[in-house]
C-alpha cells in the first residue's frame, strides 16, 4: 500500500519499543482521586457536588458550562473530600473534586443510561450521548466531541478520519487500543459516521505499527464504508491538518476548521469512548495511557481519570533513577509537570518520565540561518523569522508572517542546531496576539 | 510525591545535530583538499592553512574579550572554518603574515562587527580574500607556484608549454612577477591578446595555441585532479567535489545551490564562448578551473549568508553562476567566483523577503 504523507516534518527517535508490547492493564482504583473540572478545551465545568456529598461511579459531578465545554463524571463511588483548587496538569492550578473511594462497583443508578438499540439512534441522539457522557477528543487537545460531531449549519462532512497515527514518540496507547479493542473503535466509528453524516470513513495508521496495520487490513477488507490508510512514519503525521492533507489532498484554509474541507477527524480512543458510552452507558471516566521512559516498568494502563501520577509510578515499581521531567503526553507536544502529585485527565495520552540527563538543555546560541526550521515546518512558515520578531516584541510583523497559523508541533525547536526555543517564542507571540485581540474586542 | 521537577515548554527532545557538529563536518569535508594541497605545493601550504586557522580563532577570541562575552563562542568551530576557507583562497607562496591579516579582517570586519556568528551579511572568508586582493594585488594574483608534482610528465608538459606560449604574449616585467600562472589567468591573457588590435598575427597564433592547450582534455584532466597552479585549496576539483557531495548527502549543504551554480557556469560558458564567438567556450574547462568548486560547494552555501528556501538557493546559485561567467569572460579579473558570491550575499535578504515557502492553507491566486 502506498504510504501517504505531508510536506515537511521530522523523524525523532520513536522509542515505541519501550512499551509497545505491553498489553493494556486495568489500573486498580486508589483510595483517593482528584477529578479536575477542566478537562476539556473551553470553559470549565460547574461543580454539582460539595464537600461531604456521597458520589456514585458514573455520576455527573461537573456540568458543561457554555457551548464549548463538557460534563465530568465520578470514576468511583465514594465521598467528596473537597472541592477546591489543586494541582492541574495543564493549567497548573484548577478546581478539582477530590473523592475518597469506597467502591469501584458499577452502580445500577440512572446515571448509566444504556441505549436500547444503538443501531437506531439518530445523529442528534448520538451527539447527545456524547455530550452527556462528557466525551472529549482523546488525542491530546480534548476538544468536546459533541461540538464537532454535528456539522455547523450550511456545512457538511464528506468523510470521517479516525486518527490512529500516534506520531508522538514513546506513546503506544492508541496502538494497544487498536490491537486489543478494535471492535470498540469500529463500532464507535460507525456511530460517529452516522452522527456526522459522512459518506466515508478512513482509519489512518502510521507504518511503524505493522501489527496494527495487519489487524486493520483484516477488519476493513470487504467493508465499503471504512478504508485503511497507511501513513508514512513522520512527525507530525497525526496533526489534524497534516492528516487531512495526506489523505484527501485538501488543505484546511488558514484560520479555518477541518469542516471547511468537509472532514471530521477523531482519535481512535474517542471512538472507543463513544462506543462505551452508547453500548454500556459508561461515561468517560477512564482512559488508556502509556507510562514510559525512566520508570522501572513501562505499561499501557487503563486508568480512572483523577488517579495521581505518584500512585501510578508506585504501582510500576518507582522511577528509574532520579526523575528530571514528568511529561503529560509525548515528548514533542506534552506538558511538563512540576510535581507528580497531579491527576490523570481525559486527555492524558501518556506519562513520560525523562531522567535528569535527558532533561538538561544545552544553552541557546545564535541562529546560523541553516534553514532547517523552514524545511521541516509542516505549515510552510519561516519559524526563525517569527521567533526573532517575538523576541524583539514586534507582534505585528510576527502576526503578518503567520504566527497564528503555527500548529505548535515543535518540529522547528527539535531540529534547530543552535538549540533555539523557536516554537516556544512563536507560542508566546501567538498568545500575546490573541490576548491583544481579546482586549481589543472588549473595548 | 516529588516536587520541583523540571518545567519547560515542549518539545522535550532535540535533534543531536548542533552548530558545532555542522561546522566540524564542513571542516572534515575540507580535509582531503587540505591534504592534497600539502601534497601538491609542499608543507609550506600546510603552515599557511594552520596559520590562517589559528589566526581566525585568535581574532575571534580577542573580539569576544573586547565585547565582554566570554570565550564560549569559540567552541562552535565557525572561526576555525573561516580561517581554513580563507587560507584555501591564498596562493601557495604568499608570506606567512598574509593569512594572519586576512583572518583578522575576515573575523573582525566580516563577522564580529555585525554581531558575530549568524549576523554577518557577507561570507567572512571572502571578505578577507577580497581585502587581501585589494591590498596586496601582486602577492595575491601572482604568487602562484606550480605543483611540486610538476616533474611528472603531464603537468610538466602543460606548464612548460603554457609558459612558452605565455612568454610570447606578456611583457618581460609582467613575467618576472610570475612564477607560474593559473589556467584562468592564462586564458584571460590569451584573450586579451586576441582582442587587442595592436597584436601581431604571430602573437595571435600563439594565443590561439595557448587556448587550444588549455582546452585540451589533458589540461582539463590535470585541473580536475588538482595538478595545476592555483590557490591552495582550489586546485583539486575532484577532492572538493567529493567533500561537497559528502555535505550534500548529510544535508548540511543544500544540493540545489552548487548544482544550479555550476550548471549555469557550464552552460553559459559554452554559450557565450568568448573571443571565438558563441558556442565556442569549453564548459568542462570552466567548471574545473579557478575557485568554482570551492565557491559553489563551500562558500556560496555558507548558511548564514545564503537564502533560507530551496527556491532561493537555486536563484542565488543561478545568479552567482551568471556573474562568474560575465566576470570571467568580460571582466578585468581572470576569476570572479569571490565577487559573484559577495554580490549575491548582498541580495540574500531581498531573496528571503520575496521567495518564501508556500504557506499551508493559503490558496495560490489563480
Amino acid at each position: 500500500m502506498r504510504k501517504l504523507t505531508f510536506k515537511g516534518g521530522i523523524h525523532p527517535p520513536e522509542k515505541k519499543e519501550l512499551s509497545e508490547n505491553e498489553s493494556i492493564i486495568e489500573f486498580p482504583v486508589r483510595p483517593e482521586i482528584s477529578v479536575p473540572l477542566l478537562q476539556q478545551l473551553g470553559a470549565p465545568s460547574k461543580p454539582l457536588v460539595k464537600k461531604g456529598d456521597p458520589v456514585k461511579k458514573g455520576q455527573m459531578i461537573g456540568e458543561a458550562q457554555g457551548f464549548i465545554s463538557a460534563n465530568v463524571h465520578s470514576p468511583v463511588s465514594g465521598k467528596v473530600k473537597d472541592v477546591d483548587y489543586t494541582n492541574h496538569p495543564v493549567t497548573g492550578r484548577g478546581i478539582s473534586v477530590t473523592i475518597l473511594t469506597e467502591s469501584n462497583n458499577t452502580p445500577t443508578s440512572d446515571d448509566y443510561f444504556k441505549a436500547e438499540d444503538p443501531e437506531k439512534l439518530s445523529p442528534q441522539e448520538i451527539a447527545d450521548i456524547a455530550k452527556n457522557s462528557g466525551i472529549v477528543g482523546m488525542g491530546g487537545a480534548s476538544f468536546p466531541t459533541h461540538v464537532k460531531l454535528i456539522p455547523p449549519k450550511g456545512k457538511n462532512y464528506e468523510s470521517l478520519i479516525l486518527n490512529g497515527a500516534e506520531c508522538e514518540p514513546y506513546l503506544t496507547a492508541d496502538y494497544r487500543l487498536m490491537l486489543e479493542k478494535p471492535e470498540k473503535i469500529l463500532l464507535g466509528a460507525k456511530l460517529m459516521m452516522k452522527a456526522c453524516l459522512a459518506k466515508k470513513t478512513f482509519i489512518a495508521i502510521e507504518s511503524n505499527k505493522p501489527e496494527a496495520v495487519r489487524e486493520w487490513e483484516k477488519l476493513t477488507s470487504g467493508e465499503d464504508w471504512i478504508e485503511l490508510k497507511v501513513m508514512k512514519t513522520k512527525y507530525p503525521q497525526g496533526a489534524e491538518k497534516q492528516l487531512i492533507n495526506a489523505i484527501t489532498g485538501k488543505e484546511v484554509p488558514s484560520g479555518g476548521l477541518p469542516v471547511d474541507v468537509g472532514v471530521l477527524v477523531q482519535n481512535v480512543g474517542t471512538a472507543a469512548a463513544l462506543y462505551d458510552a452508547v453500548y454500556s452507558g459508561e461515561p468517560l471516566i477512564k482512559r488508556v495511557t502509556t507510562v514510559t521512559g525512566a520508570v522501572k516498568r513501562r505499561a499501557n494502563l487503563l486508568v480512572p481519570v483523577g488517579t495521581y501520577v505518584s500512585d501510578i509510578i508506585e504501582f510500576l515499581g518507582g522511577y528509574l533513577g532520579e526523575p528530571g521531567k514528568v511529561i503529560f503526553g509525548g515528548p514533542m507536544m506534552g506538558v511538563s509537570q512540576r510535581t507528580d502529585g497531579v491527576p490523570v485527565i481525559k486527555s492524558t495520552s501518556g506519562i513520560l518520565v525523562l531522567s535528569k540527563t535527558e532533561s538538561t538543555e544545552k544553552p541557546q546560541t545564535n541562529c546560523i540561518r541553516c534553514s532547517r526550521c523552514v524545511t521541516v515546518c509542516p505549515i510552510g512558515l519561516m519559524p526563525y523569522e517569527i521567533a526573532a520578531r517575538s523576541e524583539t516584541g514586534d507582534l505585528e510583523t510576527a502576526g503578518s508572517v503567520g504566527a497564528l497559523d503555527c500548529i505548535e508541533c515543535g518540529s522547528c525547536s527539535f531540529i534547530c542546531p543552535a538549540r533555539r526555543d523557536l516554537v516556544q517564542l512563536i507560542r508566546l507571540a501567538k498568545n500575546k496576539i490573541i490576548a491583544k485581540k481579546k482586549r481589543g474586542a472588549q473595548k | 510525591m516529588i516536587q520541583n521537577l523540571r518545567l519547560s515548554s515542549s518539545p522535550h527532545v532535540k535533534d543531536p545535530t548542533t552548530t558545532r557538529r555542522i561546522m566540524l563536518l564542513v571542516i572534515a569535508a575540507l580535509v582531503p583538499s587540505a591534504a592534497a594541497s600539502i601534497l601538491f605545493f609542499g608543507y609550506y601550504s600546510g603552515i599557511l592553512m594552520l596559520t590562517g586557522t589559528i589566526s581566525a580563532i585568535a581574532a575571534e577570541a580577542i573580539a569576544e574579550i573586547l565585547r565582554k562575552r566570554g570565550l564560549k563562542s569559540l567552541t562552535d568551530g565557525s572561526a576555525a572554518l573561516t580561517g581554513l576557507l580563507l587560507s584555501f583562497n591564498l596562493p601557495a607562496s604568499v608570506p606567512i603574515w598574509v593569512p594572519v591579516i586576512g583572518a583578522f579582517v575576515s573575523i573582525w570586519f566580516g563577522k564580529m562587527v555585525f554581531g558575530g556568528l549568524g549576523h554577518n551579511i557577507f561570507n567572512p572568508a571572502l571578505i578577507g580574500r577580497a581585502f587581501l586582493v585589494a591590498a596586496y594585488p601582486t602577492l595575491m594574483t601572482a604568487s602562484w607556484i606550480s605543483p611540486v608534482l610538476t616533474n611528472s610528465t603531464a603537468s610538466g608538459f602543460i606548464n612548460d608549454k603554457l609558459r612558452t606560449n605565455i612568454e610570447s604574449v606578456v611583457s618581460s616585467e609582467e613575467l618576472d612577477a610570475m612564477t607560474s600562472a593559473t589556467p584562468l589567468g592564462l586564458l584571460k591573457d590569451a584573450r586579451r591578446v586576441l582582442s587587442n588590435p595592436a597584436s601581431t598575427d604571430l602573437q595571435k597564433d600563439k594565443a590561439r595555441g595557448s587556448i587550444q592547450t588549455l582546452y585540451s582534455w589533458e589540461t582539463i584532466k590535470n585541473m580536475f585532479l588538482g595538478n595545476t597552479g592555483g590557490s591552495l585549496g582550489e586546485t583539486s576539483a575532484l577532492l572538493l567535489l567529493i567533500g561537497g557531495l559528502f555535505l550534500c548527502a548529510l544535508k548540511i549543504v543544500n544540493w540545489r545551490m552548487p548544482f544550479s551554480f555550476i550548471g549555469v557556469v557550464f552552460i553559459l560558458t559554452w554559450l557565450i564562448g568568448g573571443t571565438n564567438g558563441f558556442f565556442s567556450g569549453n564548459p568542462f574547462f570552466s567548471v574545473v578551473s579557478g575557485g568554482l568548486m570551492l565557491g559553489a560547494f563551500f562558500m556560496a552555501t555558507d548558511m548564514v549568508t545564503s537564502p533560507m528556501t530551496d527556491k532561493g538557493q537555486i536563484l542565488f546559485g543561478l545568479c552567482a553562476g551568471f556573474l562568474v561567467v560575465i566576470i570571467r569572460t568580460y571582466g578585468g579579473y581572470p576569476e570572479g567566483v569571490c565577487y559573484s558570491i559577495l554580490i549575491m550575499n548582498a541580495f540574500t535578504p531581498l531573496i528571503d523577503r520575496f521567495i518564501r515557502p508556500k504557506k499551508f492553507g493559503i490558496q495560490e491566486v489563480k
